[in-house]
């Protein structure tokens, strides 16, 4: 199972290698990371999509914890809340009918197109997990030129994350 | 300057200013430090240049691994934060080892590396190295200093991290621009971190459960670990041991925490541990763990580990409790203030049952060796080692055979009075880390029990020892192997001796180098060339004798222990095996 893990960490150089390196050295994979400065610009906020049973991401919360400069860490996947993910897919058109079945799909899933080419469109889709997964099979059958994504980003929909505070 | 600006001390504004070297030993001196061990370099050299008044004592060591093996030696025989300068590029990478050993074993560093400057960091400049990078999973935490302004933070920030929640190194690497760039900072009054909070609240309701749990057990163990002397929890730990009579087993690294004369102790577990405490692991109904971290060395294969126990695991580092084995109660929190508050709510018991079925273990299976006629025991020479000094001798092992005899043969009773590398297991250690554990207890015999193979892996920080009068007594256990592979090639691979032999002695003889001396290296002579007194000794007659001179000089000693080549660690229990598949053939 994936876990969405949210890492609040001081924002300074160094720390990003850290909190890699750490999960990376004790055989872990990281599926995505998205890292960016909070309101609070001395601190950033790491979102880690880690695949592994309770166990490992145990194991991984705790080692991330105890990391001198992570002020807190939240398992997401644990409590309520909402997740995010960008993606800019370019789908080739092979003749216009191709061209408006994949703009009719992409507005299915509120998906803009942000750019057209003669021989392709670009879309942006936003959605959790689940819709941007769905999303992708359904373009599966039309061929993807390129696809870039920004990984998951999340956030508690109920009390403040520091419910878990650390230690 | 007027005579205000030099008293007034309130205001940075008024403050002359220091370079950020001068700020490094101000740091150092602030944080208490002794000792300084190092070797320096030119990306260092603004430091050094302001060593030259320090209040403390530097130590140049031979090698930079030395300067950090010392620096753990020392923090290890006091329980203070080993301190160590070193320059850039090769410099810093020469410490990684030494920094690698503290980190497994939880051992409170402050190492201070030079870097280039900062505009030259990236630009594969002379000495250059990515120490930040490369120290980064051998360290508890790591600092580039990109200005002077944030040194004195920096320095009281690494002394708190190195010496609290579970200990560790920390590296605090300095560009040579901020050495000599000038400050109005001062070091701060008191460390405050946002995000690193080693104190830990007691949980009621965990206490209550724990006590609760041993109350009701009828076969209760004490399984006792590093973080026990870090903590300093001995007097604690033998007030619940003795309450409810719990008998006690220490790791490695915990030997001397209980004292291994009282009827309660069933000395060390694991690997090589006794059968006592092996035994008694398997048959516990709980087992407490306190400040240990159930490494493989100690519990074989992990599913039949305690299998009839349920386990309390105390540790400070949360993410220690269950990474191996499963608790049944986590504890978190430093051991002493646990086991205190636990002290009261634990009922006096007898266990009469258990304590017999114990007792009986251990007269049965007390460690022993086989005895001969003609060759001398490395295990004797340890019961010596413990005789001769009555008790009381620092024993700071190397890696390997040496290192096991010398944590089964010498009944430790004070905390801090065995010095090993447990979890790294550095060949290379024992040497210059009895030099830096003499430096923290003057005035205290301190042997080092290493074997052939290891000594010369740093061999030449004799020479410290020597220049700065440090009265170690080198005790070298010549087996002419490096002993400990031998004996899994013997057990494991058949017999067959593949790369670990070491002397002369014992070669097919077309393997002889006849040209050269008959002991290679001739220990007493390189011992003698370093300026130590040496003696090589082949009979148990010669054991006590010697080591009483050589304690008795003052001055630095190595005695080479001529010793059965193809003696073995026993018992044995076969890594990743159950207590039951434990090799014993002591006669």
């Amino acid at each position: 199972m994936k876990h969405i893990i949210n890492c609040l960490v001081e924002n300074q150089p160094g720390v990003l290698a850290r909190i890699v390196g750490l999960i990376s050295g004790r055989g872990y994979n990281i599926e995505t990371l998205n890292v960016g400065p909070t309101a609070d610009p001395t601190v950033s906020k790491m979102t880690i999509v880690v695949p592994g049973d309770s166990h490992i991401i145990e194991q991984v919360t705790h080692q991330l914890s105890k990391q001198v400069d992570v002020i807190e860490v939240v398992n997401m996947t644990n409590r309520r809340h909402l997740d995010r993910e960008l993606i800019l897919v370019r789908v080739a058109t092979v003749n216009h009918h191709t061209r408006a079945e994949i703009v009719d799909l992409a507005a299915l899933f509120m998906a803009r197109v942000v750019a057209v080419q003669e021989d392709s469109v670009t879309i942006q889709m936003v959605g959790n997990q689940e819709t941007v997964a769905d999303f992708l099979r359904l373009m599966k059958p039309y061929a993807i030129v390129d696809i870039s994504r920004t990984g998951v980003i999340a956030v508690g929909r109920d009390a403040p994350e520091s419910a878990a505070k650390k230690g | 300057m007027n005579d205000k600006a030099d008293t007034d001390t309130s205001s940075p504004a008024t403050q002359p200013l220091k370079t950020g070297a001068q700020c490094v030993i101000d740091g150092l001196v602030k944080a208490g430090c002794e000792v300084l061990f190092g070797y320096p370099g030119g990306a260092v050299l603004d430091i050094f240049n302001c060593l030259y008044e320090a209040p403390f004592n530097f130590v140049l060591t031979r090698h930079e691994q030395g300067a950090v093996h010392m620096a753990d030696g020392y923090a290890r025989a006091t329980g203070k934060a080993g301190c160590c300068l070193v320059t850039s590029g090769p410099g810093a990478t020469n410490t990684v080892t030494g920094l690698a050993t503290a980190y497994m074993d939880g051992i409170p560093l402050v190492c201070i590396t030079g870097q280039v400057a900062l505009n030259m960091i990236g630009n594969d400049a002379f000495q250059e190295a990515d120490v930040i990078g490369i120290t980064r999973p051998v360290t508890k935490h790591n600092f580039l200093v990109r200005n002077a302004d944030e040194l004195p933070d920096i320095i009281a920030k690494a002394f708190y991290i190195a010496t609290t929640g579970k200990p560790g190194p920390v590296v605090i690497d300095i560009p040579k621009n901020v050495q000599k760039a000038k400050t109005a900072a001062l070091p701060p009054e008191t460390v405050t971190m946002r995000a690193y909070h080693p104190d830990v609240p007691i949980n009621a309701t965990e206490i209550a459960r724990f006590a609760e749990l041993i109350n009701r057990a009828s076969r209760p163990l004490l399984y006792v670990g590093g973080g026990a002397i870090s903590g300093g929890a001995a007097d604690v730990l033998a007030q619940v041991a003795h309450k409810a009579n719990i008998p006690v087993t220490t790791t490695l690294m915990a030997l001397g925490i209980f004292p291994e004369t009282d009827p309660l102790s069933l000395h060390m577990l694991g690997m090589h541990g006794s059968v006592a405490a092996n035994y008694a692991v398997d048959h516990c109904d709980l087992l407490i763990s306190a400040g240990a971290r159930f490494d493989d060395r100690v519990t074989g294969k992990i599913s039949s580990f305690a299998s009839k126990a349920a386990i309390v695991h105390i540790d400070i580092d949360r993410s220690s409790i269950g990474k191996s084995v499963r608790a049944d109660l986590g504890v978190h929190g430093y051991v002493k203030p646990v086991l205190e508050a636990v002290l009261p709510f634990v009922k006096p018991a007898e266990h009469a049952e258990w304590l017999e079925q114990v007792n009986r273990w251990k007269e049965r299976f007390p460690f022993t060796y086989p005895q001969s006629e003609d060759t001398l025991m490395p295990q004797y020479v340890i019961e010596q080692i413990d005789a001769v000094s009555a008790g009381k001798a620092v024993v700071v092992t190397d890696v390997g055979q040496n290192q096991m005899w010398a944590a089964q043969f010498f009944r430790y009773t004070r905390p801090r009075n065995f010095i090993t590398s447990g979890g790294l297991g550095t060949m290379g250690f024992g040497l210059p880390a009895a030099i830096g554990a003499q430096f923290g207890r003057h005035g205290e015999p301190v042997v080092c029990v290493t074997g052939d193979g290891g000594v010369q892996m740093n061999f030449q920080e004799l020479v410290v020892a020597v220049e700065h009068r440090i009265p170690i007594v080198v005790v070298i256990l010549n087996n002419g192997f490096l002993g400990m592979v031998r004996q899994w090639q013997e057990l494991f691979y058949g017999r067959r001796y593949s790369g670990v032999m070491l002397s002369q002695h014992g070669r097919a003889p077309n393997e002889e180098i006849p040209e050269a001396p008959g002991y290679l290296p001739d220990f007493v002579k390189m011992a003698e060339a370093h300026g130590a007194c040496a003696r090589r000794i082949f009979k148990e007659e010669e054991v006590g004798p010697a080591l009483r001179e050589a304690l008795a000089s003052g001055k630095t000693w190595v005695i080479e222990c001529i010793v059965a080549p193809e003696a073995n660690v026993f018992p044995m229990i076969p890594p990743g095996s159950h207590v039951a598949e434990m090799i014993n053939r002591t006669v």
